[in-house]
């Protein structure tokens, strides 16, 4: 056994030109396989990370056909005045130039009311929230989050400074803590704070100041509400239906509601689906290499005849010799495999150096292990043919060889 | 120790039937030197492939140590040509990429011995031939007449009952051909049987008996 395979390591030694040229297809096979999954992987956690992030124990509600009977804010808070909702909060989104005395740029507007701080799970860094009374009264008042108060203001603690809004002054309330994602920026894949990637402004007013100032938002259109935890979701879900259904006729087709564990498990599903046709594409580049290595393996069968003849003439049987050249398509393919791995590890580096800690590409050692078993099957399957072959031949015809 | 009985090898050529061996009757004993004599496509090295069982008879009966071959399977054959046979070849047969210490190891690779055993014997077969200053040499870094010295401590190594030689000094010149055949003397003087396929007359002398063969009908037997 230790002989067999000290023949094969030297036959496979031979031709190093030959043998390597024969691993290349194995090295880009499995290096494409590992690198293209884990990245594909690392994307895939970090838009989840970000979507569990956001917390997953709300619903997002759109109205597509309100029948000429839209959604008043006066009715929105008595509408859904339950037990099982924590808090629910309209959604209105425009943008404008926001202007202060050091800076001018655009900036994200959300009309919206207190509720929305709750359900999204945003915590304040200075100042209040938006109150109820701010809506009664149409108030020109904004909560801005920190980066947009730094933006505008130089420093995070700007409760009390005039910010303009296309022209209207409005006063800040609060600021928000650094941690608080809003959907629209988690959406996108987030920089980190030393990246000097632009960051997007927020600024979050009252609906019904909102509805005034922009000509596109007057009825609700989207809302959010969310449960006391993950548990209640569903009955939250099934009431918020029986409300909606009650408020729009029994019509199942005026509104939609999208739970956020729904998204999460859409994103895991594409995730998945994508991890499967990448890996696919790069599983077939290693069968491409496998007919490689079967191709030399029979050319190295045609020129080894003579030896196949000497070494059955000294009395090697046909197991020892199909063993042989069996060993040594697997060295091949075992060989090429590791340096394959290799080259993706020292690939995902590289592209982990120019990604940032925006994706987290590491190596799947789930991949890493498949390929290794992928490659030993390759190996085997691609080898058994030329191998038997050699194994076959007679020994006479086999010492007659001249070629 | 060696009977052939009527055997017969047909090769086919269209529609017609070649015998390259044709009803050949022949008997050698165990530890005689005997050399089969006969010009080019005279069927000896057919009768050379027949003993050594590296082809099969088509008709007739082939006896080796009292034990019909015909019987054996592909794998049996392999471990009679390992233990029984001893091959020398005109060409010599080497691998190119192994040492002469690993060319004369390899039949006792097939035949699973411990690296202890192996190593101590093929030692020994490289200093009967007297080689052993040339155990790491490849193939290619030796003269004609050490391949071939090589090549017989392979086929001692495994202490067959059989020497087999198809003209072992066709590609030698006479002097180096000559010292090779004193090997050959050597090992029968110890008691080993064996058999010499040549067309050469001279080198045929050398044996205690001579089995000639012309269009593969064995012609005449003589006591040399």
């Amino acid at each position: 056994m230790i002989q067999t395979g000290k023949m094969a390591w030297n036959a496979v030694c031979a031709n190093k030109l030959r043998t390597f040229l024969t691993m290349l297809g194995i090295i880009i096979g499995v290096a494409a396989l590992i690198i293209l999954v884990s990245i594909a992987d690392g994307a895939g956690n970090s838009v989840s990370s970000q979507i569990s992030e956001m917390g997953s124990n709300y619903l997002s509600v759109r109205i597509s056909d309100n029948k000429e009977n839209p959604l008043k804010l006066t009715e929105f808070s008595e509408l859904f005045d339950e037990e099982v909702f924590l808090s629910s909060a309209p959604v209105g989104r425009t943008s404008a130039t926001g202007k202060s005395g050091y800076s001018s740029s655009s900036i994200n507007i959300y009309g919206t009311s207190g509720g929305y701080f709750s359900v999204m799970g945003m915590e304040l860094y200075a100042g209040r929230l938006l109150k109820k009374t701010d809506l009664e009264n149409h108030s020109y008042v904004i909560v801005i989050s920190y980066d947009t108060a730094v933006e505008y203001f130089g420093r995070g603690d700007a409760v009390g400074e005039t910010l303009s809004l296309d022209g209207k002054s409005f006063q800040v309330a609060g600021v928000l803590s650094k941690d608080a994602a809003s959907p629209s920026s988690a959406m996108s894949v987030r920089s980190s704070e030393d990246t000097s990637e632009t960051v997007s402004l927020e600024g979050y007013i009252p609906y019904s100041t909102l509805s005034r100032i922009a000509d596109n938002v007057l009825e609700i259109n989207q809302f959010y509400v969310s449960s006391e935890n993950e548990e209640s979701m569903d009955e939250a879900e099934l009431r918020l239906e029986e409300i909606l259904l009650k408020r729009f006729g029994n019509d199942e087709d005026a509104f939609s509601i999208q739970n956020q564990s729904e998204i999460m498990e859409a994103m895991a599903e594409v995730d998945h689906t994508m991890s499967l046709m990448l890996g696919g594409i790069a599983a077939i580049s290693l069968l491409v290499g496998g007919i490689g290595i079967m191709n030399i393996m029979l050319v190295s069968v045609t020129e080894r005849t003579r030896e196949i003849g000497i070494r059955k003439a000294i009395g090697a049987g046909q197991s020892s010799i199909m063993f042989q050249f069996l060993l040594e398509a697997l060295i091949v393919s075992l060989a090429g495999c590791l340096a394959g791995i290799g080259c993706s590890w020292c690939g995902l580096k590289v592209i982990g150096a120019i990604m940032g800690s925006s994706i987290q590409v590491a190596m799947n050692g789930k991949v890493a292990l498949l390929s290794v078993l992928f490659s030993g099957v390759i190996g085997i399957v691609f080898g058994l043919y030329p191998a038997k072959k050699a194994a076959k031949k007679k020994p006479i015809d086999a010492l007659r060889y001249s070629g | 120790m060696i009977k052939l009985q009527e055997v017969s090898k047909i090769y086919e050529m269209g529609d017609d039937r070649v015998y390259a061996l044709d009803h050949a009757n022949m008997e050698i004993r165990e530890g005689e030197f005997v050399s089969i004599v006969g010009p080019s496509g005279s069927g000896k090295s057919t009768m050379m492939n027949i003993i050594g069982c590296l082809d099969t008879a088509d008709e007739g009966s082939y006896i080796l140590d009292g034990i019909s071959i015909e019987r054996y399977s592909e794998k049996e054959l392999a471990k009679i040509r390992n233990q029984k046979i001893g091959f020398i070849f005109q060409n010599f047969n080497l691998l190119p990429r192994l040492t002469a210490e690993e060319n004369v190891e390899l039949p006792l690779i097939y035949q699973k011995l411990s690296l202890q055993e192996r190593k101590h014997r093929v030692r020994e077969a490289m200093e009967q031939v007297e080689l052993s200053q040339r155990m790491k040499h490849r193939p290619t870094e030796l003269s004609g007449g050490q391949q071939q010295r090589v090549a017989i401590a392979r086929a001692l190594v495994t202490k067959p009952s059989l020497f087999l030689a198809d003209e072992p000094t066709g590609n030698l010149d006479s002097r180096t051909g000559q010292e090779i055949m004193e090997l050959f003397h050597n090992l029968h003087e110890a008691g080993n049987t064996i058999v010499l396929i040549t067309h050469d007359r001279q080198v045929a002398e050398e044996a205690e008996r001579k089995i000639h063969i012309r269009d593969g009908k064995v012609r005449e037997v003589e006591v040399g």
